[in-house]
């Protein structure tokens, strides 16, 4: 069982049997324990879903602040639903009644865990880890402990009890991997994955950032691993965030900066000075919805032409994106690999929905997980003088030299340059061949990413290809088609650019292909780029929401009608 | 430090030509970096020039050491996560009055209070020089420039004033021109461990020239300039007559012969900074310039501390074992099935 994300202003709870991909999605079940709440997430319901009224709260008074003009219970609104009245409150009085000492406002305070004892009754899940839970968080305070236990198992005996439900939800356990698991957020994992990343490079991690809405977790997280010879550097705006960070990849650490769309608007004449450095570090955009500051506790997946081509002048970069929560682990190691591997700049894009929302983790050997080799010269390269700009004939990479190393003394800087001595030059083949170099450079890393797998079929009618956190809505939707009698294949590309090295033979297998997204069409335009032939169906959402199953399924459904 | 080669002047050269205009105050800064940093007994390979954008961040081409010529207003910050990343390295900032003060503000601010362990020059001409005479955050009100014809509307900045506002740690100030003088700043700032400032006087031939004459030129600097000494009451004058006295909160101008010494002001680097303060506040012409060093105070580095809470975690919880990270949360095993 999960305890899930927050796109909406209710809590969401996830249980399946399957391996749930997607973090959040249309509820089943839908406890309101106000109008207001009632109002706000009906409509997320899935058609003859159940709701869970918490009558005690449908007054008059309350009725017209949540904005009804008349009582949804009584008017037929809610036809489309199985609705349950329950006096939560009251109940949840009674239960505590002999609880003294505590406040009518206090015992009041517990009655969502009345509500979450009843979820579980229905759903059939054991009480005793959210329990452990409450004890754990609110350790000390044995009055509030014992008020949530009595509130949660009051709820969940008043199911058992009342019999009032016919439904009955009851679920095997979920096929997961064998092996021992945790909970992980998006910025959890981003953190867990850099720390790995750093030490599996033998290096100090950097970490430069400005508070901002919703990557500074990943700031909180890492402040506390210290004693992995973590230097967090909370800085004074956006731009000086970037500034520390091509500081710090200079000096030689794994150096890395986090922000949103906002936040990397603001750092993106810096960051085309670590391309033209070339220096490798790693920039994660924690998306949010916009533009401007938009929706920012809400999610969307937005940036990516902005991560893309959003700086002046060619700016080559890599681009990466992670797909589910636990996901985020190994982007942020494979961004750190690929920034070193190609001296670069690299982008991580998460978003708001993976950065707060959470999903089990099967927790990896650290001993499996391969070194990130990186090598410093110590030497000269040529007979009389360093060329920090020769490259590696198979990365391209230029040379990463570190301020301390004796005989090495060169400049770097923003201007032009000439190859391989990187003096500045203002000569016309010289600046061609540089921009040659680094673009070459990010497109040689195709060798080293892996082929993109297919789910499905690997010829057919449909393709939808999907990127970022939609890939649990997307995976998920292809799968259910089966239920209808139809087909489509699946591909989720975590590496945006370059991108995979088969995407191309993968793209020639399909009639058509469909491409959701939470935005109006920037991986279909980036595939448009690449792969022209093709013809790029869209299916586009920017409600500051997460792409739900059905929105999938329904559009899936409705290119496929008729097709068996 | 006697395992140290010897360096000289010329192991500080680099191989780029210089391309300032002929005349240039810069050209004077160089010369004195170059023959003061052998003095001070660094590996070359430890020291690295950071700079902007404007003329005065070409600097870091002409020195032989590790440089980096960064974009506009923002050397602080890459000097700051360069520090941290590797604090045996001695870091210089080149910075100029419009890049300094006006595009990179509040990277400087927040690079003085941080007190990090870094050494920030400003060349102040009080005019944008790279981008062909335009005012500056420290042009002085009234001056006529190209974005200016009819005088500029703005009140200038005082460099010196916004360091100690800032917290700074070293704050200093000399002129291209008397070389000895900006040695013995330079060796200064490089012996204090924290933020040092210095503010350069630099007189930029094309846009700007005699900005600064009141206070360099050989005729009338005695009179307009005072040298600060710790310790020593502020004398200054041709015939070394006139002192500064502290009255009602205002520096004033005393004539030696007429008041007794316990009433002059002696200089006090270690001073609260409202009395440094009073000291930035003296311009020409109703009083002296200060220059020499107006605060040297010791207090804890950013990067100590960094690195001190780094040791105490690993003390506290040991190094860190990627393992013990992964499993510190409540976890649950799924079993192998086969159904």
């Amino acid at each position: 069982m999960l305890l899930e994300s927050f796109y909406s202003d209710l809590p969401k709870i996830i249980i399946a049997s399957e391996d749930i991909l997607t973090p959040g999605d249309q509820p089943r079940v839908l406890i309101a324990m106000n109008p207001a709440a009632l109002k706000a997430n009906i409509a997320d319901l899935e058609p003859g879903g159940t709701a869970i009224i918490n009558i005690d709260t449908f007054t008059a008074g309350n009725l017209k602040k949540a904005g009804y003009d008349s009582n949804p219970l009584k008017d037929g609104s809610l036809a489309g639903y199985r609705i349950f009245e329950v006096p939560i409150i009251t109940l949840n009085r009674n239960a505590l009644a002999k609880i003294e000492g505590m406040t009518q406002r206090q015992i009041d305070r517990s009655g969502n865990m009345f509500a979450l004892g009843l979820a579980f009754w229905l759903f059939d899940r054991p009480l005793k880890p959210t329990k452990e839970f409450i004890a754990k968080k609110f350790v000390k305070k044995t009055k509030v402990i014992e008020a949530n236990h009595i509130a949660l198992q009051a709820g969940y005996n008043y199911g058992n009890i009342t019999r009032r439900f016919q439904v009955r939800y009851r679920i095997k356990p979920a096929a997961l991997k064998p092996g021992t698991y945790r909970r992980v957020t998006g910025n959890q994992a981003i953190a867990l994955g850099l720390v790995t990343a750093a030490k599996k490079a033998g290096k100090p991690l950097f970490y430069g950032t400005y508070p901002i809405t919703p990557a500074s977790d990943i700031l909180h997280h890492l402040a506390t691993m210290k004693n992995f010879d973590v230097r967090t550097f909370q800085a004074e705006d956006e731009i000086a965030a970037i500034g520390s960070v091509i500081g710090a990849a200079y000096g030689g650490a794994i150096a890395a900066t986090g922000s949103s769309g906002p936040g990397i608007a603001l750092k993106t004449e810096a960051i085309n000075l670590a391309v033209m450095a070339e220096l490798p570090m790693v920039i994660i955009n924690v998306q949010r919805s916009g533009p401007s500051t938009g929706m920012p506790t809400k999610t969307e997946q937005a940036d990516l032409l902005q991560v893309m081509f959003g700086r002046n002048s060619e700016s080559p970069v890599p681009v990466l994106a992670a797909s589910t929560p636990g996901n985020c682990f190994y982007i942020a190691l494979e961004a750190v690999r690929l920034a070193v591997r190609a001296s670069v700049p690299v982008f991580v894009l998460s978003d708001s929905y993976l950065a707060n929302s959470a999903s089990p983790w099967l927790i990896p050997n650290p001993d499996d997980i391969p070194n990130i080799e990186v090598s410093h010269p110590t030497k000269l390269n040529s007979d009389d003088e360093f060329l920090p700009f020769k490259r590696d004939t198979e990365t391209m990479a230029p040379l990463w030299a570190i301020p301390g190393t004796p005989g090495l003394e060169h400049r770097v800087g923003g201007l032009a340059k000439e190859p391989e001595t990187g003096d500045v030059s203002y000569l016309p083949e010289h600046n061609q061949q540089l921009m040659e170099e680094r673009l070459e450079k990010v497109e040689k890393l195709a060798d080293v990413i892996p082929e993109v797998p297919i789910f499905g079929q690997t010829k057919g009618d449909m393709l939808v290809i999907s990127w970022g956190s939609t890939f649990g809505a997307v995976r998920t939707a292809v799968e259910r088609l089966e239920k209808s009698n139809m087909v489509a294949s699946h591909v989720h590309l975590h590496h945006l650019n370059p991108f995979p090295p088969n995407l191309g033979n993968i793209l020639n297998q399909f009639k058509r292909i469909l491409v959701p997204e939470l935005n109006m069409g920037q991986l279909s335009l980036l595939l448009k780029r690449r792969f022209p032939e093709h013809t790029y169906l869209k299916l586009n959402k920017m409600q500051g929401r997460p792409l739900m199953i059905k929105d999938v399924l329904d559009k899936l459904k409705e290119l496929l009608g008729g097709v068996k | 430090m006697s395992d140290i080669p010897k360096l000289t002047r010329k192991d500080f050269i680099s191989h780029r030509s210089v391309r300032w205009c002929p005349g240039c105050g810069d050209y004077a800064i160089l010369a004195q970096l170059q023959r003061t940093l052998p003095e001070l007994g660094i590996p070359k390979e430890n020291i690295v020039f950071i700079s902007g954008i404007g003329c005065s961040s070409r600097f870091p081409y002409y020195m032989n050491t590790y440089g980096f010529h960064s974009i506009h207003g923002r050397a602080p910050t890459l000097a700051t996560g360069l520090k941290i990343a590797n604090p045996d390295l001695s870091i210089w900032v080149i910075t100029g009055d419009g890049d300094g003060l006006s595009i990179g503000g509040n990277h400087f601010i927040h690079a003085m209070r941080r007190n990090i362990d870094i050494n920030v020059i400003l060349f102040n001409n009080r005019i944008y020089g790279l981008t062909k005479g335009q005012y500056s955050p420290t042009s002085p009100q009234g001056l006529r420039t190209k974005s200016s014809p009819m005088g500029s509307l703005e009140t200038p900045f005082n460099p010196i004033s916004i360091a100690l506002a800032s917290e700074a740690t070293f704050i200093a100030r000399t002129f291209d021109t008397d070389l000895k003088h900006m040695a013995k700043m330079i060796k200064r700032a490089y012996a204090h461990k924290g933020i040092s400032f210095i503010e350069i006087y630099q007189n930029c031939v094309i846009f700007n020239n005699k900005t600064w004459d009141y206070a360099t030129n050989r005729k009338t600097r005695a009179e307009n300039v005072v040298e600060l000494e710790h310790g020593k009451p502020l004398i200054f004058g041709k015939n070394k007559d006139k002192a500064i006295r502290i009255k009602t909160f205002e520096p004033e101008i005393v004539s030696l012969d007429e008041v007794d010494e316990e009433q002059l002001m002696i200089h006090d680097e270690q001073a609260p900074s409202a009395i440094p303060y009073l000291l930035s506040r003296m311009r020409h012409p109703n009083l002296p310039e200060p220059i020499g060093v107006f605060r040297d105070v010791q207090m804890p580095t950013y990067e100590q501390g960094l690195l001190a809470q780094i040791d105490e975690a690993i003390q506290k919880k040991g190094e860190g074992k990627l393992s013990d990270l992964y499993h510190s949360a409540d976890m649950w095993t799924v079993e192998s099935t086969k159904e």
